[in-house]
């Protein structure tokens, strides 16, 4: 039996996640210093968010109205009245030595998400009661110099970039989820996913885990069976990618129960996941315990959303992913399990936007779904973060269903597009990967090709025509795969007087 | 009232990274006795209807539109630190060698 295996029949997980999600708005949270991704480092500061002295923050509407949307899509109860605090800590990240943040008045509380896991008993829904959703700002970027590892531990000083410092980061937090037994990562998985997909719906964030505007802490504690009081937990930081918040928990579940066989206590403390290895790696325990002396924050004022303007939120939420899923298998001829499928890779949007462009929704889920799943598992992305739009993805098929591109070549196309080489035009025309149709070009190789294959060729002048095939095949290998193999076969036939 | 002990004060002082010379314990403990029973005062006061406050203005719901401004320049900023480098603060080490 497998140490999970082992571990599932003696004690049973309670999981909790938090999650931090960067809002997409324009400008900072309380500041106008703008948010784009990517840009030179300390370029996007300003007094504010700098904490030079005399500088007053005012937040930004947007930020407030995305939480409480955000809530709201929770099921969350919205606070009457909230405010901020400020979150004192010494460390570089943050240049005001505090960090804005909500302490015992986040905007919204007590919520839940339903989620969907296949089961040994068929689909199950598991539902994730959520603790709280509150509002704070992103920290600097630090990079560590000097030591071997660029870690922290052991480096000689760090740089700081304080351009992401101020952004919009709304954190949500689960209450703990008991009873999910074996399916404790899946769960975990299934409600990050969910998670990711409602946010996308309402536009309120990229959710590009990648990019780090999706952020998920894991906690987990192991209760032997039987047992009334849940064990210590341990955070996971550092997890990044879907698959990871599955082989996080699983990991933590594993280790776990092997440290409490061997009759030692869990400590509590903060770990990190390490991708190449799948495990966790002990962080640092703390001697003393934090002291964030939070108060109210004096320079902004409280929040007070009044009933009118949370219905009038409320009444524009978009349909919610699971509902609007149902709808678009129906409409799209998905079965359940294909929509799911499509659902955990992310690519229900791009699948929509590649429809709207033209394409059959069997067609747009084979290229997604089949295709370019591959692509981003290879490269351990999600399939929004390969460099192929739907757009992209619309033209490729258009040029396939014209007989413009063989599959074999349409999947060149996709390669390389997606290594940056232009949109499928551009990559068509500087590869010259166009499907060969004009007989000009192909009757050389028509030629060559039937006096390679002289009995071939005597038998279809004979009359039979299905081993055209050998001689198709022998000019689609000359012309390596580029030539429109229903107009090799019409010319070939027409050559040897069929 | 109690007592604001020497280990408090040490305690106080980690928090807020001040370098307190052992031998200075027992004078801000004394000055902060002061500051707390001043503070205290403001107990005795009844408070049974007043709502707690923490701003004063009593202003609510004050938010600004979505709009970037212009940032400070980098050179700019970057002059005021003490050490940079890349482009950016170059700040001591965080954590000592375990």
């Amino acid at each position: 039996m497998s140490t999970y295996d082992q571990a599932i029949k003696k004690y049973d997980p309670v999981l909790g996640l938090e999650t931090h999600v960067e809002l997409s708005t324009n400008s900072k949270m309380f500041c106008g210093c703008s948010t784009e991704f990517g840009a030179d480092p300390n370029k996007q500061t300003c007094p504010t968010c700098l904490g030079l002295p005399g500088s007053l923050p005012v937040a930004n509407a947007i930020g407030i109205e995305s939480t409480i949307r955000i809530g709201l899509a929770l099921n969350c109860s919205i606070a009457s009245y909230s405010r901020f605090a400020r979150k004192n800590y010494f460390y570089p990240d943050m240049p005001k030595d505090f960090q804005t943040s909500q302490y015992d008045e986040p905007l919204c509380s007590n919520g839940y998400l339903d989620v969907l896991v296949d089961t040994d008993e068929g689909t199950k829904t598991f539902r994730v009661e959520i603790e709280r959703v509150h509002l704070e700002e992103d920290t600097g970027k630090l990079t560590h110099a000097g030591g071997a590892t660029g870690r922290i531990h052991g480096a000689d000083y760090s740089l700081v970039d304080y351009n992401r410092a101020g952004i919009p980061l709304v954190e949500i937090v689960t209450k703990p989820v008991p009873d999910t037994g074996e399916y404790a990562p899946l769960v975990a998985k299934a409600y990050v996913t969910e998670l990711r997909d409602l946010l996308r719906g309402l536009n309120v964030s990229d959710v590009r885990m990648e990019e780090g505007s999706l952020r998920c802490d894991v906690n987990l504690s192991l209760t032997p069976k039987g047992s009334k009081t849940w064990g210590t937990r341990t955070e996971t930081k550092n997890v990044n990618s879907l698959r990871s918040v599955e082989r996080a928990i699983r990991s933590e579940i594993e280790r776990q129960s092997l440290e409490l066989d061997k009759g030692n206590k869990i400590k509590q403390e903060t770990r990190h996941f390490q991708e190449d290895t799948g495990t966790t790696r002990s962080g640092r325990s703390k001697v003393v315990a934090e002291e964030y002396r939070y108060f109210p924050e004096p320079d902004l004022v409280p929040i007070a959303p009044d009933k009118a303007w949370i219905e009038k939120l409320k009444k524009a939420l978009p349909e919610q992913p699971s509902i609007r899923r149902t709808r678009l298998a129906k409409e799209w001829g998905f079965t359940d399990l294909e929509m799911r499928d499509v659902a955990t890779l992310g690519g229900v949007d791009l699948i929509a936007q590649t429809i709207e462009q033209g394409t059959s929704p069997a067609s747009a889920r084979k290229w997604w779904a089949g295709e370019l799943s591959g692509h981003a598992s290879k490269a351990d992305l999600e399939l929004i973060d390969l460099k192929i739009t739907p757009t992209d993805v619309a033209r490729i098929d258009a040029l396939v269903n014209e007989g413009k591109l063989t599959d074999k070549l349409a999947r060149q196309v996709i390669e390389a597009v997606l290594n940056g080489e232009g949109n499928p035009d551009e990559v068509i025309k500087k590869r010259n990967l166009a499907v060969v149709s004009d007989d000009s070009a192909l009757i050389p190789a028509i030629e060559a090709a039937i006096a390679a294959n002289p009995d071939a060729a005597a038998k279809i002048r004979e009359g039979k025509v299905q081993v055209v095939g050998v001689i198709v095949g022998a000019v689609m290998k000359t012309t390596g795969g580029s030539a429109d193999a229903a107009k090799v076969r019409e010319l070939v036939l027409k050559t040897l007087g069929q | 009232m109690s007592r604001i002990t020497r280990e408090e004060v040490a305690k106080l002082a980690e928090l807020a990274r001040l370098d307190l010379p052992e031998s200075e314990l027992d004078e801000y403990a004394k000055q902060l006795e002061i500051i707390l029973e001043s503070v205290a005062k403001v107990g005795e006061v009844s408070t049974k209807d007043v709502k707690p406050m923490s701003h004063a203005t009593g202003l609510v719901n004050v938010f600004r539109e979505d709009v970037t401004k212009e940032s400070l320049s980098r050179d700019e900023i970057l002059r005021s630190a003490p050490a940079t480098e890349d482009d950016r603060f170059r700040v001591p080490r965080i954590l000592d060698e375990e």
